[in-house]
């Protein structure tokens, strides 16, 4: 049992997708200018992980290891058009509010990556857990990344007016450079505060080296450097 | 005319693919630590962009939207850029060492790169036809390739500054990237 508990917060807190292992930056910068955007964007991805690490997880023995990030890749997209589709049918006001960057979950990082890093080398179970500790994990950085630009630009929280009327909200935060400088602050104060986390790897090495593909890229790039 | 000329300027400095839609950001802060880096992936970028926009556009005029399999194409595309990228990667190889040598090794990335699916699907969204993806296309990857080379240039100064210890690192590229946006939201008000 312990086993699965430790999933859970391996996912939650010690390899957060998004402040530490800096996976899945897109939808995290762009989504998260109002609180229940990024709820939605990351229960979305969430369901998506679940499930991809489940059959992905169940199909490893089959799978052979020279297509499987194109059998990944067909895999992660049906999963995300049922979600699309789902979203469109019983949630269509988050459908329009969250738009293109519901398709766009088939190349988040963190799926790809955790298909490549866990589901295919453990079992079901376990592969599931995983995936909502993963998940999860990317739901709370996207809530927290999400509230305080709805705070700070727009006074408010999940719609609800929180600061009084006499400050008046930056709205600077809730357009684009707001996500930059957010998302700045955020890994500052980590750095500060001395927690660990890939960033560095993000913006020194090129590519971030959870993800299968970029990994992919990383390794022909070292190779070439070799010869 | 007019309007063909306004999707390029649109997608390349109004809607800017990276500083205004975030996509393509991985690449973005990753490759822009080298400014021969980041011209070689903005030149492979416009390369497939433009010609996965090209083939994606086809493809849904022709194929998914008169079998009314609209739901399919984030599953086509995807497949289609990655098909793309593998071929584009092995004809390099064989006809023009000297461009494979240059750009293939950022031609695996771009699979991964989201502006790439981002762009085939909003030519969808919006109804584009076949000359204006092509032409959005282009212009968006000319975009990202202008937010990547600019980026790179900042940073290219920023290793020579005494910058506080915990904005080391990503913290100072980000703000870097902020700054940036902030500049591009000025094009927000360009008509021709």
């Amino acid at each position: 049992m312990n086993k699965y508990i430790e999933r859970l917060q391996n996912g939650i807190f010690k390899e957060n997708p998004t402040f530490v292992l800096m996976l899945g930056m897109c939808p995290t910068l762009a989504v998260s200018t109002r609180a229940i955007n990024g709820i939605g964007m990351g229960l979305s991805t969430l369901a998506v992980l679940i499930l991809s690490n489940m059959v992905i997880s169940l199909l490893r023995r089959i799978i052979p290891g020279q297509v499987r990030l194109p059998a990944y890749i067909v895999i992660v997209a049906s999963l995300v058009t049922l979600t699309e589709l789902t979203l469109q049918a019983y949630m269509p006001a988050l459908y329009e509010s969250l738009g293109l960057y519901i398709p766009l979950i088939v190349v988040n990082c963190i799926i790809l990556g955790r298909a490549e890093a866990y589901a295919n080398k453990h079992p079901v179970g376990l592969s599931v857990m995983d995936g909502v500790g993963m998940g999860l994990g990317f739901t709370l950085a996207l809530t927290v990344v999400s509230m305080l630009r709805e705070l700070i630009g727009n006074g408010t929280l999940f719609g609800a007016r929180v600061l009084p009327a006499s400050i008046e909200p930056m709205a600077i935060f809730v357009q684009p450079p707001g996500a930059f400088l957010i998302l700045a602050v955020i890994i500052a104060v980590m750095n500060a505060l001395g927690i660990k986390s890939r960033q560095r790897h993000l913006v020194e090495e090129g590519c971030n080296g959870g993800c299968a593909a970029c990994g992919r890229a990383c390794d022909q790039r070292k190779g070439t450097d070799e010869k | 005319m007019k309007s063909l000329i306004m999707i390029i300027v649109g997608c390349a400095l109004i809607n800017n693919v990276v500083l205004n839609q975030f996509l393509g950001i991985c690449s973005f802060l990753g490759v822009s630590r080298q400014m021969k880096a980041s011209l070689s992936l903005g030149v492979a970028v416009i390369f497939v962009m433009t010609l996965a926009s090209a083939v994606c556009s086809l493809l849904y005029t022709y194929v998914l939207a008169p079998l009314s399999l609209d739901y399919m194409k984030t599953i086509v595309f995807i497949l289609v850029i990655a098909c793309l990228v593998q071929v584009v990667e092995m004809f390099l190889k064989r006809k023009s060492p000297a461009i494979y040598r240059a750009l293939g090794i950022y031609l695996p990335l771009i699979t991964t790169n989201c502006a790439v699916l981002g762009v085939a699907l909003t030519n969808v969204q919006d109804g584009f036809g076949f000359a204006e993806s092509v032409l959005a296309g282009f212009g968006t990857a000319v975009g990202y390739t202008l937010a990547i080379v600019l980026l790179a240039s900042i940073r290219s100064r920023i290793r020579e500054e005494d910058i506080p210890a915990p904005l080391r690192g990503a913290p100072i590229v980000l703000i870097s990237a902020a700054l940036m946006s902030i500049a591009f939201m000025g094009f927000a008000n360009l008509s021709i």
